[in-house]
């Protein structure tokens, strides 16, 4: 039996050290993983917890974070509680074995510390690696910071090995800004945290000699299209679980999240939508500016994937004007998020004004004035009646102003 | 030796790709694909692979003969049961008791060569032929034992 840890009501920890401690509450039997920074001191931690006796598991060291993830998908495979962590350039080498893990309905769990994409390189935070898992087949949940990166970790085990979803969970945080920053977290005791996750259910575990299975199995296009069929609707249908353990999870603890999480929108006109850490900061300029008088209001998904298109639409559909901010380089398109978001809108009769901003890239920082800024712009397209600047703009890049694309609702 | 060992209930009874199609709502979970009906209630590897109750999904039950344009063809009186081409083959198509050669399976052979290749008798106790020769034929043909060449 693992040893317990005692921990005050709260602890002060960073976002790195309490994605680790969710692990080690879940008791995970399995950490395969190849560290990188800035998610190094998850796996470290859960090394050290397995080496001090925390945790009846294995940590399993590998040559590569494409080694780390088969590491994950064979010890999921075999009937485990399995986790790891990644950023940046360990995730875009772990991408092949993503899709497998989905297709194979493996419910692992992954932290993932949010980083910029080489080249340039770059360790600090913005959402590449995220948007570069978004058709993997995962769940992603996004964490805004140390707390919620601690809460839905533990809910992420919850909702991935529901037999009704049986897919792997990525719990996102931003590079730095969370993983970094010591904050107060309410923490649960090992006891309840692993009541609540609960006990692992097995799901045709290769290790159950009375029933051998194949995993991995090839079909071409007779067989392919049903199973990807198959794998979405569960994807899509996972948002009532993801539901089911948010509430539970409320229930436990008091600290309420939801797929979309709205802020000062019930009469908003005008809106940010965003992701991460930045949606903070775009809670503070929204509260400022209602001292000015301008109804501002902040949506954030959540739940990345499933992308909440229901929930969105519903947050947004009463504005007049909208920035959709988009912390990765786009390169060649409007940026993910304002394609999502847009497309959700589109089947409104409202049909808000979207705008797209690319910010933050490489962590880049992005300031409450900059968002009010950004408000304030949406106040004169919803004003105007039409977007009265380039649809797409650069936000916070240095040199003569870069936008793309103009509107042709206007006048 | 029971001639089941040869030609079983269940091995090589569907072409591949040959298969009923469902769709998306029925098919497996994961692609996991189970290798027998119902549950095992020993020890798969202490029964024999003719009296397993393998699946739709075990390449056992499927036949790829059709990939095959050669095929090997053994040799009784010659054999030695050195067990060398049970070994070797990549496709477990060689089909042996008790360390007794008996036969291959052609439900499964895709024509390598592997064994003749393999076999150390003289002549071999396995050789390739056409799909098409019957096996009798085949036997007919067969080579004499080559002398040793003098020093």
């Amino acid at each position: 039996m693992a040893e317990k840890m005692e921990l005050k009501e709260v602890e002060v920890w960073d976002g790195n050290y309490a994605a680790s401690q969710a692990l080690r509450q879940a008791q995970v039997d399995v950490v395969s993983a190849y560290p990188i920074t800035p998610s190094t001191p998850i796996v470290e931690n859960y090394g050290a917890y397995v080496a001090n006796g925390y945790v009846d598991g294995e940590f399993v060291m590998v040559e590569s974070e494409h080694a780390a993830m088969s590491g994950c998908v064979g010890a999921a495979a075999a009937g485990g509680r399995v986790a790891t962590a990644t950023s940046s350039q360990g995730f875009a080498l772990m991408v092949e074995v993503l899709y497998q893990a989905s297709g194979m309905r493996l419910p692992i769990v992954m932290t993932v510390v949010n980083r910029a994409l080489a080249s340039p390189l770059n360790v600090r935070g913005d959402h590449s690696d995220m948007y570069l898992g978004r058709d993997s087949g995962w769940v992603q949940i996004d964490a805004f910071n140390a707390q919620e990166a601690y809460d839905l970790t533990l809910c992420a085990f919850k909702i991935g090995e529901d037999m009704r979803v049986r897919l792997p969970v990525m719990v996102h945080q931003d590079g730095f800004l969370t993983s970094h920053t010591a904050q107060n977290i309410h923490v649960l005791q090992d006891d309840e945290a692993y009541k609540f996750v609960g006990d692992y259910k097995t799901h045709d575990e290769m290790l159950d000699f009375t029933k051998p299975v194949t995993y991995g199995a090839q079909t071409e296009e007779d067989w392919h299209f049903e199973h990807k069929a198959k794998q979405h609707k569960a994807l899509i249908e996972s948002r009532e679980v993801i539901e089911e353990v948010f509430a539970e999870f409320k229930k436990l603890t008091g600290r309420e999240y939801k797929r979309v999480e709205s802020y000062m929108m019930d009469d908003a006109e005008v809106a940010i939508v965003a992701l991460g850490t930045t949606v903070e900061t775009a809670r503070v300029a929204a509260a400022e500016l209602r001292e000015e008088g301008i109804k501002a209001g902040v949506v954030a998904p959540r739940c990345f994937r499933p992308f909440p298109f229901d929930d969105i639409r519903d947050a947004l559909e009463n504005t007049k004007a909208i920035a959709v901010l988009d912390r990765s380089a786009p390169m060649g398109a409007m940026g993910a998020l304002f394609n999502e978001v847009s497309a959700a809108l589109y089947t409104t009769p409202n049909r808000p004004l979207v705008t797209n901003f690319i910010y933050g890239l490489g962590g880049r920082d992005f300031s409450v004035e900059e968002a009010k800024r950004i408000f304030k712009e949406q106040k004169a397209h919803a004003d105007a009646g039409y977007i009265t600047t380039p649809i797409q703009q650069f936000s916070g890049v240095r040199g003569p102003k870069l936008g793309f694309f103009e509107t042709k609702r206007g006048n | 030796m029971s001639r089941g060992v040869l030609a079983t209930e269940k091995r090589g009874i569907r072409e591949l790709g040959a298969e009923e199609f469902v769709g998306w709502d029925e098919v497996t979970h994961g692609v996991v694909l189970p290798s027998f009906e119902g549950e095992l209630k020993e020890n798969v590897s202490h029964i024999r692979p003719e009296e397993r109750d393998y699946s739709d999904f075990n390449s056992y039950t499927a036949t790829v003969a059709s990939w095959r344009v050669i095929k090997p063809v053994y040799n009784r009186d010659i054999c030695i049961d050195c067990q060398n081409c049970w070994v070797w083959c990549p496709d477990t198509s060689i089909i042996s008791r008790d360390k007794q050669m008996i036969g291959i399976d052609y439900d499964h052979c895709k024509g390598c060569g592997v064994c003749v290749e393999v076999c150390p008798t003289n002549p071999k106790s396995l050789l390739m032929f056409a799909e098409a020769e019957e096996t009798d034929a085949a036997l007919a043909k067969w080579p004499e034992k080559k002398k040793k060449e003098k020093k």
